[in-house]
């Protein structure tokens, strides 16, 4: 299963997502897509170094469904967190969607 | 209601320049988050799903419209326009970032509030029956003894690093409105029979993965004697409750695995070898912290307003609004207004900025300068004159806050579940919405009658579950949200866990459930009257059992 | 161990002898209770000082008959999420009246120095560096404004001397 990386940015608590520069994005279409197990151990050590440079907190990797330029998370937590609450459209990152 | 003094301000100030520091220290790496989570905890901040929330306290539930401005003032510039009143009498921003957070909480000492110990293993925020002050039921106000509590029990010095989250509410009713037997500690003013007041004390209650009702420590302690025998429970807890469980560290699995009769020895044994008076309660100390809390001078009005009833014979309206959401004063003339928060499909317990400006408005010009927050997520306006409900109607009306439906079955609590909280396991707030949309306010509603439906998104039972009439616990199954139902729950002095009805329901398919309940209700109630708790209480699980599964299984052939 | 004591680094005068380790019955020694408990009768005729350290969960009634004999009292945090030692150390200070000195040991973090003082701790042996460099500034960061007396806080005249303390 495809995994993207998440977390928490420390300054305001938003959800951010890995890119595969490193860089944190806040949009899940802009996130690394990590197509196994390797890649994400891979990129969790790097990430190891963001954690103690205290930029991010809460990382873990969570499953995504790829179909074609779409990325969607399997399950609906992770739904919840890259869009917003299901209660408030127009809060969180589905307003800026 | 009461007012900081410059002790309680420099307290306040006090702590927050210590946890400015600690954000400080935890943004520039010092602390770890290991390290600065049980600080922020400490202070109401949690990390959500989406970004940090934070809680802040109401102390027993009472505002004044200064300070309920403030917390609009606080949606509008910090969040995002509104806040969220929670079961435990706090309010909630959903959005504020870590490095506003010291300056939120500067601006809520700027009107005597704080957010300490609204989160964390320690003595939380202190909660009180909603209707203190004003209820015509009641024997005293128990918000003189909640305040004193409060105090007590903030940032002391050997309770801050309990086993878990400890939690007390006080009531002054017979009528329990404040849940007590489901709270850590529970304390009911009693008189007894020499007329002295006194409380009957619960210890042990608690909802979450393993729910129990509290068991009747003391059935008479005298007044003096209420933070000398806080402190004998909670060092008995403190030095014995579990620490290598998390979710057995509560005191209600203390008293489960010690036994009850152990815990009351160890309880009276500790009260009894304390001889230090120094938390002995003088009364004067209870008369001046009482003063502030003097019921306002309300002046005399006829039984019967006769604008009321002049509004409710034109306006039919009006009229459902005022047979549902008014209850007895205990002053003739005067009425206890809930304003409810639960607009047919809304979300409950949320407010916006306008509308919680208008509810301070509204207690400026007829409400004598006091609110009160429910721990069923609804407003209150504890003291409205019977003439006025026509003008206060009028008002709520046009900000949607008119809703004709406290304590029917579309006056849902609900917690924020998984669309905002890292811990649930489904959503709640749609299930709510969608029931309350099913059932909404009109006849059937009120045919229906007393109802309190409670939906928890993860067995910690933030949303009380258990003791709703109707429970409804949000669960993952396989990747899926699923919805178990318990019946016959009940919060009050009549506090009873509600049963299991068996296999769970799915996100789809829990709102049709609902209704195969309430239908069967209707169905086998022996009079219009007998509510549901009542003709659940006479008939028990078969009928809705048969109703809810067997109909299913029979399709199915 | 740095050792933090009356707002400064100060000596250990006290060897702390780990668990199952022998040693000969000499003076300024804090011994595992289990220890003292086997082998007491080696200081039956000695008035050496003696250390006992105390683990979460024993009962101060499993001690309290010898309470006289010790010098010291280690009280062990093993994770600073753990309050069971500030129970323990009101009692033995407010309660049984130990006079001597009571020594956090484990997990002891800056936050957490100013509510053990105020139960009664006077001791803390400090492994955390972030701690130490916070102690060595002669930080200890707190509130001034308490609603409870602390231990050896003599209530002030006022209004409310049962409930509230100001200053430090």
């Amino acid at each position: 299963m495809s995994q993207v990386i998440s977390a928490n940015r420390l300054s305001d608590g938003i959800v951010v997502f890995r890119a595969s520069n490193g860089a944190w994005v806040e949009q899940l279409r802009d996130a690394e897509i990590l197509p196994d197990s390797v890649a994400v151990k891979a990129a969790l050590d790097l990430v190891e170094l963001d954690i103690k440079a205290n930029h991010v907190i809460e990382v873990a990797a969570f499953d995504v469904a790829v179909k074609g330029d779409h990325v969607e998370p399997v399950h609906l937590r992770d739904k919840i967190r890259a869009k917003g609450p299901t209660i408030h459209p127009g809060h969180g990152k589905q307003a800026a969607l | 209601m009461y007012r900081y003094d410059e002790f309680d301000a420099a307290f306040v100030a006090d702590r927050l320049n210590q946890f400015s520091d600690q954000v400080q220290r935890r943004l520039s790496g010092e602390l770890t988050e290991e390290q600065f989570r049980i600080h922020r905890l400490m202070n109401g901040v949690y990390l959500q799903l989406h970004a940090y929330m934070l809680r802040i306290a109401i102390p027993y539930g009472t505002l004044s419209p200064r300070q309920l401005r403030k917390l609009a003032h606080i949606a509008r510039r910090y969040d995002k326009g509104f806040g969220h009143f929670t079961t435990r009498q706090n309010i909630q921003f959903n959005w504020p970032a870590l490095k506003d957070i010291p300056e939120i909480l500067g601006e809520l000492a700027s009107v005597e509030m704080h957010a300490i110990q609204t989160s964390g293993n320690c003595i939380r925020n202190v909660t009180a029956d909603h209707f203190a002050g004003a209820a015509a039921d009641e024997i005293e106000d128990p918000r003189p003894y909640a305040e004193i509590l409060r105090q007590w029990s903030s940032i002391h010095p050997e309770f801050t690093y309990l086993p878990r989250k400890f939690k007390l509410a006080l009531s002054g009713s017979p009528h329990d409105r404040a849940a007590i037997q489901v709270h850590d500690i529970g304390y009911q003013l009693v008189k007894n029979d020499k007329g002295e007041t006194g409380f009957a004390v619960y210890v042990g209650g608690g909802l979450g993965r393993t729910p129990m009702v509290g068991h009747k420590i003391r059935d008479f302690l005298p007044t003096k004697d209420l933070l000398a025998y806080t402190q004998a429970i909670v060092r008995v807890y403190n030095l014995e409750g579990r620490r290598d469980n998390k979710y057995k560290a509560r005191i209600k699995i203390l008293v489960h695995e010690k036994g009850f009769e152990a815990m009351r020895a160890a309880v009276e044994a500790e009260f009894e070898a304390d001889k230090s008076e120094l938390l002995a309660l003088p009364q004067s100390e209870v008369e001046r912290i009482s003063a502030y809390f003097a019921p306002p001078a309300l002046p005399e009005r006829a039984a019967q307003s006769q604008a009321l009833e002049t509004r409710r014979a034109s306006d039919h309206a009006f009229a459902a609004f005022v047979d549902v959401n008014v209850s007895k004063h205990r002053q003739a003339g005067y009425g206890l207004l809930t304003i409810s928060l639960k607009p047919i499909g809304g979300i409950p317990g949320d407010a916006t900025a306008e509308q919680m400006e208008l509810v301070a408005e509204l207690a400026e010009k007829f409400g004598h300068d006091e609110i009160r927050v429910s721990h069923e997520q609804n407003l209150v306006l504890p003291h409205v004159a019977l003439d006025d409900l026509p003008a206060v109607y009028d008002a709520l009306a046009a900000q949607g806050l008119a809703t004709a439906n406290a304590g029917l079955i579309s006056d849902i609590i609900s917690c924020p579940g998984m669309d905002y909280c890292s811990l649930a396991t489904a959503r709640s707030i749609p299930v709510a919405q969608r029931i309350s949309e099913r059932f909404a306010d009109g006849p059937r509603a009120k045919d229906i009658g007393g109802m309190k439906i409670k939906i928890s998104g993860c067995i910690n039972a933030c949303g009380h579950h258990h003791v709703g009439h109707i429970g409804i616990l949000g669960l993952e199954r396989k990747g899926v949200e699923t919805y178990q139902l318990t019946l016959g729950g009940s919060g009050d002095e009549s506090c009873t866990l509600g049963d299991i009805t068996g296999p769970g329901f799915s996100y789809e398919d829990v709102v049709d459930a609902i209704e195969t309940v309430v239908d069967t209700y209707i169905g086998l109630r022996s009079t219009p009257d007998e509510d549901f708790l009542s003709a659940y209480r006479r008939v028990g699980m078969a009928p809705f059992k048969k109703a809810l599964y067997e109909r299913d299984s029979g399709s199915e052939i | 161990m740095p050792l933090y004591k009356n707002g400064s680094f100060v000596q250990d005068q006290w060897t702390t002898i780990p668990e199952g380790e022998a040693m000969s019955p000499a003076g300024h020694v804090i011994v595992p209770l289990t220890w003292w408990q086997a082998e007491r009768q080696a200081f039956d005729d000695s008035h050496v000082p003696i250390g006992v350290r105390i683990d979460p969960g024993i009962a101060i009634d499993d001690f309290i008959a010898d309470l006289s004999r010790f010098a010291l009292i280690a009280l062990v945090i093993p994770k600073f999420q753990d309050g069971r030692a500030y129970s323990t150390a009101r009692l033995l200070r407010e309660r049984h009246g130990f006079k001597g000195e009571l020594r956090a040991v484990g997990e002891v973090l800056i936050d957490q120095i100013q509510p053990m003082l105020r139960c009664g701790f006077d001791a803390f042996e400090i492994t955390d560096p972030v701690t130490q460099a916070a102690l060595e500034t002669g930080r200890v960061p707190g509130v001034t404004h308490f609603y409870q007396p602390g231990v050896n806080e003599a209530p002030k005249a006022g209004a409310r001397p049962w409930l509230r303390q100001a200053g430090r």
